[in-house]
């Protein structure tokens, strides 16, 4: 039984204020996502990501396609026992206390409050906030109410978790702790699923990744087999090689850049690479280093988001999660 | 069941920690305060100047009540978006409207009684004494907690369907239209047209009668109010509020949160 099964997902929301129209948020989304897996769902910003996690929460409603939580229906309220949701830029009652607040969400679950108390002072010393447990949510950072979100969202022990941009508004050592905290979930074999935009979160975690754009999925798979087809270039640095070596490795080169004395040559396939190494050693030319270079998932992030007319809007994406991270 | 009593009793803490509750209950019980003064430059009917303005004094405030924080029960929620965490747990959206309604109800009913109290401080200081005849002013009292009660549910159907200023001014308009329905219907009776007089007619029943709950100048010259009055207004109210807690249950289950 799949965590999560999407079957032609689709939504249409009207716009405009005199002259209603629709616009596809997303379409036909079909996904499925493993009990124990680290899925995340990627893309340029309205892509169809949160729109997705609303689905699944029931928070809007799907134009067609179905859906299924746990084996479940997605109107099963008892299936929602077993999940938990940190939404996007999360904002909860000003007029609450961290403590206050815990308690309501842990009563929606129908927690004892022993029990009730017991989760609340774990999860948010494990989230940093037991010090400010009294302060009202008003006077918390935009960091420390993401990770209210985070300990609400787990207040119920939850099978499965959705996560909807969980490492915005955190500074580095948030995000530090965030990140450790997926994979802590994951170790418990839970099923974790979130969205995001910074892709260097994604290859840290996820098992599989979906990149959704324009509200497509375009590609859809296990990280390792992504970034292992993406291994297709092997770089060559030579020292002070001749021109006619130079004129020899043409056929089996794709770019060469000079630095100072130095070249960089790109070697597409891997069978040729050994010949260019023969023929740098025959022209007596210093061999500095040999790499493969492995795609990244940005590579494959622009591979697929990039191809479509929608590609500016992806580049803007990679370069906001760049300037974040470098922020960061 | 438990749900809705969480859901309720965290609309009651939300309601209560409003600073604008404070600064309306101070006024109210401030004019109060203000009638014994005008009660003593009206000779002979002190106690009835006293009580009326009391009275009113607590339907007004209350109203205020209901419209503002009623307006906000629901839409503030969507607004600030915290209902996303809510309605994702195991809640159903017929608990989260039915606790928010009770949880409203309960914040009035705690400040009529605040200012009842008032009230009866005030009547006990300019008599010296209070006697069971003082009793017809919780009778006044019960009759504009159930004018709040329909008050909240109409502006708990119009947050579920609108902005927080368009259900205020509905909200609003209809409890001044349905205080003056009595009288519109007999303005279409005298007019001798059938139209109008069918169109008012639907209007007396199909909006709430709150000209019904008006005790207050009874009450205020000491009548008391018949048994069968005060059953049928009950009854009026349980069914009138039924239906609009199930109007906004109806259309708060269509609504999406985008």
């Amino acid at each position: 039984m799949l965590a999560v099964e999407t079957l032609d997902l689709t939504k249409d929301y009207d716009v405009g204020f005199f002259r209603k129209r629709l616009r596809r948020a997303l379409d036909g989304l079909n996904l499925g996502v493993e009990k124990g897996e680290v899925f995340g769902l990627l893309g340029p910003n309205g892509a169809g990501k949160t729109t997705t996690l609303k689905i699944l929460l029931r928070l809007v409603f799907p134009t067609s396609g179905t859906a299924r939580i746990l084996g479940r229906e997605l109107d099963d309220v008892a299936m929602h026992a077993r999940v938990g949701y940190l939404p996007e830029n999360p904002y909860f009652y000003d007029h609450l206390t961290a403590q206050e607040f815990m308690n309501y969400a842990g009563e929606m679950f129908g927690l004892r409050r022993a029990e009730r108390q017991g989760r609340i002072d774990r999860l948010l010393e494990r989230l940093g906030l037991a010090e400010s447990r009294h302060l009202p949510l008003c006077k918390f950072s935009k960091g420390m109410v993401q990770r209210v979100g985070i300990a609400q969202a787990l207040i119920n022990d939850p099978e499965l978790i959705f996560l909807d941009e969980p490492m915005s508004g955190l500074d580095p050592l948030g995000r530090r702790e965030v990140r450790d905290l997926i994979l802590e979930l994951k170790g418990e074999g839970k099923t974790i699923f979130f969205s995001t935009h910074i892709l260097s979160d994604a290859e840290m975690l996820c098992d599989r990744v979906g990149i959704l754009n324009r509200g497509r999925l375009e590609g859809c798979g296990e990280l390792r087999e992504i970034l292992r087809l993406g291994v297709a270039v092997t770089e060559v640095v030579l020292d002070s090689p001749c021109a006619a070596l130079l004129r020899e490795l043409r056929p089996y080169t794709r770019s060469v850049v000079w630095t100072g004395q130095r070249v960089r040559l790109e070697v597409s396939a891997e069978s040729d690479v050994a010949r260019v190494l023969a023929l740098a050693i025959r022209h007596a030319a210093g061999i500095v280093s040999l790499n493969p270079v492995k795609m990244s998932l940005e590579d494959y992030f622009l591979g697929q988001v990039g191809a479509t007319p929608n590609a500016s809007q992806s580049r803007e994406a990679v370069t906001v999660s760049e300037a974040e991270q470098g922020k960061k | 069941m438990r749900r809705v009593a969480s859901i309720a009793l965290h609309t009651f803490k939300e309601s209560v920690r409003e600073r604008v509750l404070y600064n309306l209950l101070g006024f109210a019980l401030l004019l109060m305060g203000a009638a014994i003064l005008f009660g003593r430059i009206s000779v002979g009917i002190e106690q009835i100047i006293l009580v009326n303005l009391g009275l009113s004094s607590i339907s007004v405030f209350g109203l205020l009540m209901a419209i503002f924080i009623g307006i906000g029960l629901v839409g503030k929620e969507i607004e600030r978006r915290s209902i996303y965490s809510i309605l994702s747990k195991p809640v159903r959206r017929a608990e989260f409207i039915i606790g928010k309604y009770f949880g409203l109800l309960f914040t009035l009913v705690i400040n009529t009684a605040i200012m009842t109290v008032g009230l009866y401080a005030a009547l006990f200081y300019q008599k010296r004494h209070l006697s069971s005849a003082d009793l017809v002013v919780l009778e006044a009292v019960y009759f504009i907690l159930l004018q709040l009660a329909l008050v909240v549910g109409l502006a708990l159907f119009f947050s579920c369907l609108s902005t927080p200023i368009l259900s205020a001014v509905f909200t609003f308009c209809l409890y001044v239209i349905g205080n003056l329905s009595a009288d519109i219907r007999w303005f279409g009776q005298e007019t001798g047209s059938v139209v109008i007089e069918k169109l008012t007619a639907v209007i007396y029943y199909l909006l709430p009668n709150f000209g019904d709950f008006n005790v207050i100048a009874q009450v205020a010259h000491g009548e008391k109010i018949p048994g069968y009055v005060l059953v049928s207004n009950s009854l009026y109210a349980l069914l009138y509020g039924t239906i609009l807690v199930s109007a906004a249950i109806l259309v708060f289950e269509e609504r999406e949160f985008r």
